[in-house]
């Protein structure tokens, strides 16, 4: 429903398409809190913070189950055609990422508890540079969603390496400090799993981004998108 | 039925649309049974264009959709198709539409030769007030001879197509009138094919019916494509994502946009066709 277009003929159904782009919004944007507040406490190692992540993440549950509902019907009784119908099944398939993205967040808090009573690491600063990153993309993901611009939309698209070159960074880092000290494991191993869980969230505000790009401009990206996550590919040495 | 070798580009090179494929498994057919060629059309002598420069081709066997709102011009091509207007004085048609590289509407074409090629099914339902039988042979009979045993074969083999045979085939000779509404316009279907045209013209066909009857018509003219070339002008921009392989969006007497169905309705290109058919015109 590109913005630049006049209105409907059929107010009502103006005005359900609006309501359901501002709970996709307000979706995205407890989205966006619920991975900061995560990564904060973290940071921060603030365990009242990360148990506050892990309960409001049933209202994003709440909000996908409401945008489906909603979505659906627009199906049913407005047969939606070109861009509105992009944009209603848009909506349905962000609502999805965005419920993932939250499930990760929420994962991250329950882990975040659980590092906050073990020896320090040494500096999260790859964690806090990488959850900006990450938050960055998933608000510009969304804002392109709210302001119909396929072009931000690809650039959220495009840009998600850095988020996987400080992702392969953590891992080595994790490696590392498994290697010196098994005291480490407990810690690391739950920090590897938060930084995957970040790198994650990267990834879907990606299929966001891709989504967006269709429900505005209707031609799809091309299945393949820059990408650097090399962990995959990594290997333990042992120490000499 | 030999088909002109021109190729419908604009449907051909939209087939496969984004991963979106054409909904006819056999993709859209590359030949054109009808092409319209620079066609003007005017009611009255020195009035405004009803339809100005019209390009377009009706590829062989498969349905072709005509969208827009009132007064863009859609019913009147489709009347232009077979030489509906010639019944008026003043109206006029310039340009061509070819068949097997014949311009049809050319006056030396004869009328009842176009006509039996290019029959055509109006909105509402219009059986004549006589028998079911002779509803069917009254036009086989203007363009062929056959004997008694050939016509029954003929206005059998009319009614199955048309898919009303059970319904009817103990009441032949009863009237016409006496059907439903959507059973009359399956007998007008059946009329129309009793003559093997080569094209047949839905003018809103089902307009009139309730839904189940629509359903009916539009699972007929599903069926019907394996052998017609079909054009059907409708309102019911459902009716044309449900029915039609290709579909054209007139507005204001010109051809904004023609692509397969499956890509007019997702994404069209036009912005004109966009907010019609998302119901935003301004």
């Amino acid at each position: 429903m590109p913005q630049d277009q006049p209105e409907h003929i059929v107010r009502s159904y103006e005005e359900q398409l609006r309501k359901l782009r501002d709970m996709v919004a307000r979706m995205g944007g407890l989205a966006e809190r619920q991975v900061h507040d995560a990564a904060v406490a973290l940071i921060r190692r603030d365990t009242t913070l990360a148990a506050e992540v892990i309960a409001r993440d049933e209202a994003l549950d709440a909000l996908e189950r409401e945008i489906e509902a909603f979505s659906i019907r627009l199906l049913a009784t407005r047969q939606p055609m070109a861009s509105d119908l992009r944009f209603i099944v848009a909506a349905m398939k962000v609502s999805h990422d965005l419920e993932r993205i939250g499930d990760y967040a929420r994962n991250g808090a329950k882990r975040a508890i659980v590092v906050s009573q073990q020896p320090n690491l040494g500096s999260l600063n790859g964690f806090q540079r990488m959850s900006v990153l990450v938050q960055e993309n998933l608000k510009l993901a969304i804002d392109a969603l709210a302001s119909d611009d396929a072009e931000a939309a690809q650039r959220v698209w495009a840009g998600d390496e850095p988020v996987d070159d400080i992702y392969n960074g953590i891992f080595r880092e994790m490696l590392t400090h498994m290697m010196e000290d098994p005291r480490n494991i407990t810690a690391a191993t739950h920090l590897l799993f938060i930084a995957k869980n970040l790198e994650r969230i990267g990834d879907h505000a990606t299929n966001i981004a891709e989504t967006v790009h269709y429900a505005v401009k209707g031609d799809q990206l091309p299945d393949e998108r820059p990408k650097a996550d090399a962990s995959a590919y990594a290997v333990v040495r042992p120490p000499e | 039925m030999s088909t002109t070798e021109q190729p419908a580009a604009a449907v051909a090179e939209g087939a496969s649309f984004g991963g979106v494929q054409a909904r006819s498994a056999a993709a859209i057919n590359t030949t054109s049974r009808i092409s319209v060629r620079n066609l003007d059309f005017v009611y009255a002598p020195g009035g405004n264009k009803a339809l100005k420069g019209i390009n377009l081709e009706l590829p062989d066997r498969q349905v072709t959709g005509m969208i827009g709102p009132s007064g863009c011009g859609k019913s009147t091509l489709l009347r232009v198709l077979n030489r509906m207007y010639s019944l008026y004085p003043g109206q006029k048609a310039e340009g061509e539409v070819l068949m097997d590289g014949r311009n049809m509407i050319a006056p030396e074409v004869d009328l009842n030769e176009l006509r039996s090629k290019v029959g055509m099914v109006f909105q509402k339902p219009t059986p004549f007030p006589m028998t079911i039988y002779d509803n069917i042979a009254f036009g086989v009979r203007l363009h062929e001879k056959m004997s008694k045993s050939q016509m029954d074969d003929r206005v059998e083999w009319a009614l199955s197509r048309a898919a009303i045979w059970g319904e009817v085939k103990d009441r032949l000779q009863t009237s016409a009138l006496g059907l439903s509404g959507g059973q009359q316009q399956r007998l007008c279907i059946a009329r129309t094919i009793a003559v093997r045209p080569e094209v047949i013209l839905f003018d809103e066909p089902t307009s009139a019916l309730d839904p189940i009857s629509t359903l009916k018509i539009e699972e007929l003219i599903d069926e019907l494509k394996r052998d017609f070339t079909i054009c059907i002008v409708t309102h019911n921009m459902q009716q044309a994502a449900r029915c039609a392989d290709q579909v054209a969006f007139f507005y204001l007497g010109e051809l904004v946009e023609v692509a397969p169905a499956a890509q007019m309705f997702t994404a069209p290109r036009e912005k004109r066709t966009q907010e019609y058919i998302t119901g935003r015109f301004g």
